[in-house]
């Protein structure tokens, strides 16, 4: 088992170079620098256009900047964002838990609604239910999510009134100061009455948004590998055995069937990243999708590249982290047959 | 049940005193606000979304009036200048209290030292924080202040007197603006002693009506009114801004009641906006101007004929309606109506095709003629579309036999190059800065002509750019004035651009909101707003 994991984690040290190459480069691809995007129409004078590129390190040779990026970088630092002199580090772990909260009760969402219905469709197949449910889901997983978030926001926001439209708490009704950084958490720990059911109201229309795609994956995920599951021979034994329905699927079918599905949860991760931007943007969630958006517009090249591999960091270990408990759920891959 | 009883009215006496603690029943005003600021600091940034994040804490020696551009006493109660303009003597106020923050508490009050230190900060290299958080002082340098300035000297705790190396009627609004904000030395002292400098432009300590409470990068930025505000006081007591970048989202947020409200609302809501009863919806025209630059240098633009011509020629009405859909109004002059010396006198040219064809037949221009016309990559807030516009003019032109290539760079590089004069005709624009209308007539002045400058028009004409010299030297805003309309005159006949437009900047409320007054500045103020 320890082997297993020091090869994948030894696999990851390429990727994590590999990503930073390609973050470095093509921030730098797009036109125009930091500098020259601060101002407007009145220009800069050549003289402090070069002056502030020279202090910012821009009138280096692109692989020397990449070697001193390197560099500090080993040394665990990520560098100072060029629009709010913030560390980069900082800014990050600032915003984070906004987005590990969002993308976790999105997972879960996604989870609870995902595996059951899969697991009902597979088993009431080619039903009404099991042909609803996947043209749902193919509705889901092709869901442009800004327009989804959009929808989401006049109907049960505005329209029926349900849930807030946008941000983590009732700004007018609540106060403290962040101690976690986990909304719930933090209102739990003010003591303000009220301030954590606002915080869970908050949530919810972004995690369905954000939720929709995993959800809308997992569901069919789910279905299909059950069904590949309920045709082996030992589920046929199973039930030749006499076991309850429950035991049959419960306990020989679903484990097995949900083999395939941990690792797609695990590679939703990545998505649910990619989904928390636009999530975050159109809910005015300030998570670090949101921060990297405006990076990217004012060329803030530290907080982007740091930014980026910050969050790939995450992508990784948690794909690491499902290895593992795939290993656990799967004893074949753990000895390695 | 006695348990459930007791322990449910031990949760009320709770949640009694907490909001009495919380101060929930204080009046709040939420601003639905579109972005983060990159500090609080004005001197440090640029942007719109930056200043109004400071602008309730701070105060500068003059400020703009509420609603308008007039410069009114701030932190400075009277002020002199000499009779060779080269000397203004600020009279401070008294009495003026720093506000007090978690970790500072001011033990002095407003002082000329602090007045010396704010712009001290942004002028000599030599300052202890001149390089703290960047060091950018950009508008320090585009207002010219180094060049302007010679020297800022303490005659005692209140009186500053500024020596400036030439004669500058509109350094008043200069110091109005954002970057000339004040701010506390004291606080600045404390930082630097406990190493901890860049904090400074973190914790905003300032003498405004607002105090500022906390800020969560884009979440959330809190202030409570300021009891000790020298001025008038803020009739709400909590100051909330909500931070919401996406429009939409902004307006759901108006219409829901989670906040009182939003600015640049999307001008395909506008209809809907204008129709519902819980909304007040406010205009005016933005302090920009959009135009199409013909490069004097460049033939047939030389010829004033051929560039009157071209202002016949193109239908503006047509791209004022379907461009700037309702948020914009066809200009005419180079400044917006709004600002003082506006000459509402100049007659627009007629949109006129065929007298356009027969004008550039008279100059002698052959058909067809091959030009350049550039667009900005950009929206911009004066410019919500500029490839439609040259898509548009483009079409226009045609029917005067004139085929044009449409051309545009990287939003940098083609500043630089328009700059340069490589254009034969060229879009921008321009965000006035200071409600000074020397800021917008400098763009046709002889000395923004040079390759490099921001005079598009590469236009240098003596009368217009002696009056503008001169009215620079004038302190009387009326002499200024007469000056700044004959300018307008001489402009118009000789047409270096075509005006295109300004836009109508729209702001949204809820119906309980009150005493709110819209900047011509664009910026957003509210003290002396009320929420009901």
């Amino acid at each position: 088992m320890f082997k297993f994991l020091l090869k994948r984690a030894a696999l990851t040290i390429p990727t994590f170079f590999a990503l930073m190459f390609v973050t470095f480069v093509a921030i730098r691809l797009v036109p125009g620098d930091p500098v020259e995007v601060r101002t407007g129409e009145r220009g800069i004078s050549p003289e402090r256009l070069a002056q502030f590129r020279h202090e910012l390190g821009l009138d280096q040779p692109v692989w020397k900047q990449f070697l001193d990026y390197v560099w500090q970088l080993l040394h665990g630092d990520f560098g100072t964002s060029i629009v709010t002199n913030e560390r980069v580090l900082t800014e990050f772990f600032q915003l984070f838990p906004a987005t590990l909260e969002l993308s976790f009760f999105a997972m879960l969402f996604a989870i609870g609604i995902g595996i059951p219905a899969g697991v009902i469709a597979a088993l009431k197949r080619g039903s009404i239910f099991d042909q609803t449910l996947m043209g749902i889901s193919l509705t889901g997983f092709s869901m442009p999510i800004f327009w989804w978030g959009l929808l989401l926001i006049m109907l049960v926001a505005e329209r029926w009134g349900l849930t807030p439209v946008s941000g983590r708490i009732d700004l007018i009704r609540f106060y403290f100061e962040p101690v976690t950084g986990f909304m719930l958490i933090d209102s739990l720990l003010s003591d303000q009455p009220g301030a954590f059911w606002s915080a869970l109201h908050h949530l919810v229309l972004p995690a369905i948004v954000l939720g929709t795609v995993p959800l809308a994956t997992l569901a069919r995920m789910t279905r299909s590998s059950m069904l590949e599951v309920l045709s082996e021979d030992y589920v046929r034994t199973a039930r030749a055995k006499g076991l309850s329905t429950f035991r049959v699927i419960g306990v020989h079918a679903l484990r097995n069937a949900l083999i395939p599905v941990v690792t797609i949860i695990g590679l939703q991760v990545g998505s649910l990243m990619a989904g928390a931007v636009l999530t975050e943007t159109i809910f005015s969630w300030p998570g670090v999708g949101k921060w990297l958006i405006e990076s990217i517009g004012r060329r803030d090249y530290p907080a982007l590249q740091g930014g980026i591999l910050l969050i790939s960091s995450v992508v990784i270990i948690v794909n690491l982290t499902v290895d593992i408990l795939y290993g656990t759920i799967n004893p074949r891959i753990r000895h390695g047959r | 049940m006695k348990t459930a009883q007791r322990s449910g009215l031990a949760a009320l006496a709770l949640s009694a005193v907490l909001m009495a603690s919380t101060g929930l029943s204080a009046k709040t005003l939420v601003y639905c606000s579109e972005g983060s600021p990159e500090n609080f600091t004005p001197a440090l940034n640029t942007t719109g979304t930056s200043f109004d994040a400071a602008r309730p804490v701070y105060n500068q020696l003059v400020e703009f009036e509420r609603g308008t551009t007039k410069v009114i006493p701030g932190l400075a109660e009277s002020w002199t200048v000499s009779p060779d303009g080269l000397t203004i003597t600020f009279k401070l106020r008294k009495g003026v209290k720093w506000h007090t923050v978690t970790g500072f508490k001011p033990t002095r009050d407003f002082n000329a030292d602090d007045v010396l230190f704010s712009f001290n900060r942004q002028w000599k290299t030599d300052h202890p924080y001149y390089k703290v958080s960047g060091g950018k002082y950009d508008y320090f340098n585009d207002m010219d202040m180094p060049k302007l300035l010679k020297s800022i000297e303490k005659k005692d705790d209140y009186t500053v007197v500024m020596t400036l190396a030439e004669p500058n009627a509109p350094m008043l609004a200069n110091l109005a603006m954002d970057f000339a904000t004040i701010q506390s030395a004291e606080f600045a002292e404390q930082l630097l002693k406990a190493g901890k400098p860049e904090q400074f432009d973190q914790i905003p300590v300032g003498t405004g009506p607002f105090s500022f409470v906390a800020y969560q990068k884009d979440a959330v930025i809190r202030y409570k009114a300021n009891k000790e505000f020298w001025g008038e006081k803020p009739k709400i007591d909590d100051l909330v801004y909500a931070i919401t970048p996406d429009p939409t989202a902004r307006y759901s947020k108006l219409k829901s009641g989670e906040c009182h409200f939003v600015p640049y609302p999307r001008p395909a809501d506008l209809a809907e906006m204008q129709k519902d009863p819980q909304l007040q919806v406010i205009n005016q025209p933005g302090l920009n101007i959009a135009y199409w630059a013909f490069n004097t240098q460049k033939k047939p633009f030389d010829d004033k004929r051929v560039r009157q011509a071209l202002n016949m020629g193109i239908d503006k009405a047509a791209i004022v309606k379907d461009v700037y859909l309702g948020a914009g109004q066809a200009a005419k002059n180079l400044i917006p109506p709004t600002l003082w010396g506006y000459n509402d006198k100049v007659q627009d040219y007629p949109y006129d095709p065929e007298k356009a064809k027969a004008m550039l037949k008279e100059a002698g221009v052959t058909t067809p003629l091959d030009i350049d016309l550039w667009y900005m990559p950009v929206q911009r807030p004066y410019n919500p579309n500029a490839k439609r516009i040259a898509e548009m003019m483009q079409a226009d032109l045609a029917k005067l036999g004139i085929n044009a290539k449409l051309v545009t760079y990287e939003w940098g590089e083609y500043r630089k190059r328009a700059q340069q004069g490589e254009a034969m005709t060229v879009q921008l624009g321009w965000t006035g800065d200071n409600g000074d209308p020397d800021n917008f007539f400098f763009l046709r002045g002889c000395a923004a002509a040079r390759p490099g400058g921001q005079n598009l028009s590469k236009w240098c004409n003596k009368e217009y750019d002696d009056r503008l010299n001169k009215a620079k030297t004038l302190a009387d805003p009326a002499a200024r004035a007469k000056l700044y309309e004959e300018m307008q005159v001489i402009e118009h006949d000789e047409a270096p651009d075509m005006k295109i437009a300004h836009s109508i900047v729209y702001e949204v409320m809820r119906k309980g909101v009150t005493g709110y007054k819209q900047s011509p500045l664009g910026g957003h103020k509210f003290n002396g707003v009320d929420v009901q």
